[in-house]
């Protein structure tokens, strides 16, 4: 194995301590070493946004906590859920008075975790309310949308609602902005490599050489279809098959891009796929309003490229414009 | 064997950490063909938490069952640290403070624990999960309890649902958690909850059963 650390079993304490040393204008510790706070957070009389997640993907989660984003976030071990205590206490130090949202992706670990943390700050008067994101087209079919996984998409989910929380939004209006969100986005992954968890010490799956698997999820799920490798132009094209249907996004349609890597691809090559996706989205008569092209989302050292797209209204537009800070996604007001 | 004595919880929480701890690449292994292959890695670490925290001190059966379902709900997350931790937790308030656990106790204790896990995972059998190997062990225990077996012969049957369930996950489509995600795929593949699950009760089974040869 290749790869950079101490002890295996403490690679997610010890790249948080980094993150949090790294990061010091933007991250505070609170008391539980898994939770971690942005320094603004919270703010009395505001909606306190949570999320949280398996590590390994960073940026996310922690890298999205921070000025008119995250104000919250749970950390738990390497693709594993956090613990409900790690969300109970997540809970309580985004809660500001007017209630917390959890905006979360869809997998069994996390759900759990959060329906138990709910159950055990219930008594402290608390209002939760959540909105689990599904935008990956290709993990269950359009019928069972509720079965699909949450991947880069969330990012735009958190956003969206950030800023809503951010201008003094209710708790209810924080929630249906971040259900919009995350219903009018539609991401996609197609993996070229595996990837290694450091505790199990071998790769989580594989692809062979010469091959790319199309759908593959955040933690090397098996995808729709494992295909020849193909070029980034094709990629894109299989991108946009799958996602542009799904919404479906029609001509005259205004989007968000997100390209992101999933951890080993050469920078480069993401601008490459979103380079041919301009060009596709222009033929379909669908313009790009903002773009984020980098490692948003990524899945340890894994190869490969996700592509998520969101539509955009008015009122979403104006949440995507707003200005934001945090380690993965820093941006002035949008015009 | 009739019972086993409450206050000895020690050394059924023992056996508990150890049979975690030396199947913990078995289970990750398993887990690695259909999941992520963290599963052993996880329940492992929150084996030796319990260890660690259980230090030489002696307690109860319900409270160390507790204090592994407390650690693997505190500390462990995942799917597996609050479904195991329900699943003890849940099994430790129903033995109460009975001195002895009977077969009437652990009865109880299974059933409870059987709840805790439908209620949190809402997995059933079929679904390739967990509950394919702890479902039939508790029809096994009651049924054998129903026909007035003994407290042992119970847990030999339970034991041996237990596995036969857990082989039976192998001609399995998985339909929950991130292996339902390989459909077809996770066809041939042991579920590694399954797996954890009946190395669990046979654990128990074996831990109650030894009160007897001593």
């Amino acid at each position: 194995m290749q790869r950079i650390f101490n002890d295996p079993s403490r690679v997610t304490e010890e790249a948080l301590e980094g993150i949090l040393l790294g990061h010091p204008d933007l991250l505070a510790k609170t008391e539980n070493p898994r939770v971690v706070r942005y320094v603004g957070s919270p703010v009395k009389g505001r909606v306190g946004i949570v999320t949280g997640g398996g590590s390994g993907h960073e940026p996310a989660f922690v890298g999205y906590v921070g000025k008119n984003m995250v104000d919250v976030v749970s950390v738990g071990e390497i693709f594993a859920s956090p613990s409900a205590h790690i969300f109970r206490d997540a809970i309580r130090a985004a809660d500001g008075g007017a209630g917390v949202a959890i905006l979360y992706g869809n997998y069994a670990g996390d759900n759990m975790n959060v329906k138990m943390a709910r159950r055990m700050v219930g008594a402290d008067g608390i209002k939760v309310e959540t909105v689990i994101a599904n935008d990956d087209v290709a993990s269950a079919s359009k019928d069972e949308r509720e079965k699909r996984r949450g991947v880069a998409g969330e990012i735009l989910m958190w956003k969206v609602a950030g800023a809503k929380a951010a201008i003094g939004a209710s708790l209810e209006e924080v929630i249906r902005t971040a259900q919009k969100a995350i219903d009018s986005t539609r991401s996609i992954g197609i993996g070229l490599s595996s990837c290694v968890i450091p505790a199990a010490g071998k790769p989580n799956f594989h692809i062979e050489p010469g091959k790319m698997e199309v759908g593959i999820g955040h933690h090397g799920e098996p995808g729709v279809k494992v295909d020849d490798l193909k070029s980034a132009d094709e990629m894109a094209q299989i991108a946009l098959d799958y996602i542009l249907p799904d919404l479906p996004f029609n001509s005259g349609d205004e989007v968000v891009v997100l390209v992101s890597g999933l951890g080993a691809t050469p920078v480069m090559e993401l601008y490459i796929v979103f380079r041919k996706l301009t060009e596709l989205l222009g033929k379909a008569g669908i313009s790009i309003y903002r773009p984020y092209v980098g490692n948003y989302f990524t899945s340890l050292e894994m190869m490969g490229v996700t592509v998520t797209l969101m539509k955009l209204d008015a009122e979403l537009k104006a949440l995507i414009a707003a200005e934001a800070t945090s380690i993965g996604l820093t941006q002035p007001k949008l015009s | 064997m009739n019972s086993y004595p409450t206050a000895e919880g020690r050394k059924v929480l023992l056996a508990l950490i150890e049979t975690i701890d030396t199947n913990g690449a078995y289970l990750s292994e398993i887990d690695g063909a259909t999941g992520d292959g963290d599963h052993g890695i996880n329940m492992t670490k929150g084996a030796r938490r319990t260890k660690e925290k259980l230090g030489d001190q002696n307690v109860t059966v319900p409270q160390g069952l507790d204090m592994l379902g407390q650690v693997l709900l505190a500390e462990i997350g995942g799917a597996m640290g609050p479904l195991y931790g329900s699943f003890f937790i849940d099994m430790g308030a129903a033995c109460g403070d009975s001195p002895a656990i009977d077969k009437e106790v652990f009865g109880k204790m299974l059933k409870a624990g059987m709840n805790a896990m439908q209620d949190l995972g809402g997995a059933k059998v079929g679904d390739k999960t967990m509950m394919d190997a702890l479902v039939p062990a508790v029809e096994g225990y009651e049924k054998a309890v129903a026909e007035g077996a003994s407290f042992s012969e119970a847990l030999n049957r339970m034991a041996a649902a237990a596995e036969k369930g857990k082989e039976g996950t192998r001609d399995m489509i998985a339909k929950l958690g991130r292996a339902s995600r390989l459909g077809e795929r996770s066809r041939g593949i042991l579920d590694a909850g399954a797996a954890s699950c009946s190395l669990i009760l046979k654990s128990f089974s074996d831990s109650f059963q030894s009160a007897e040869q001593k």
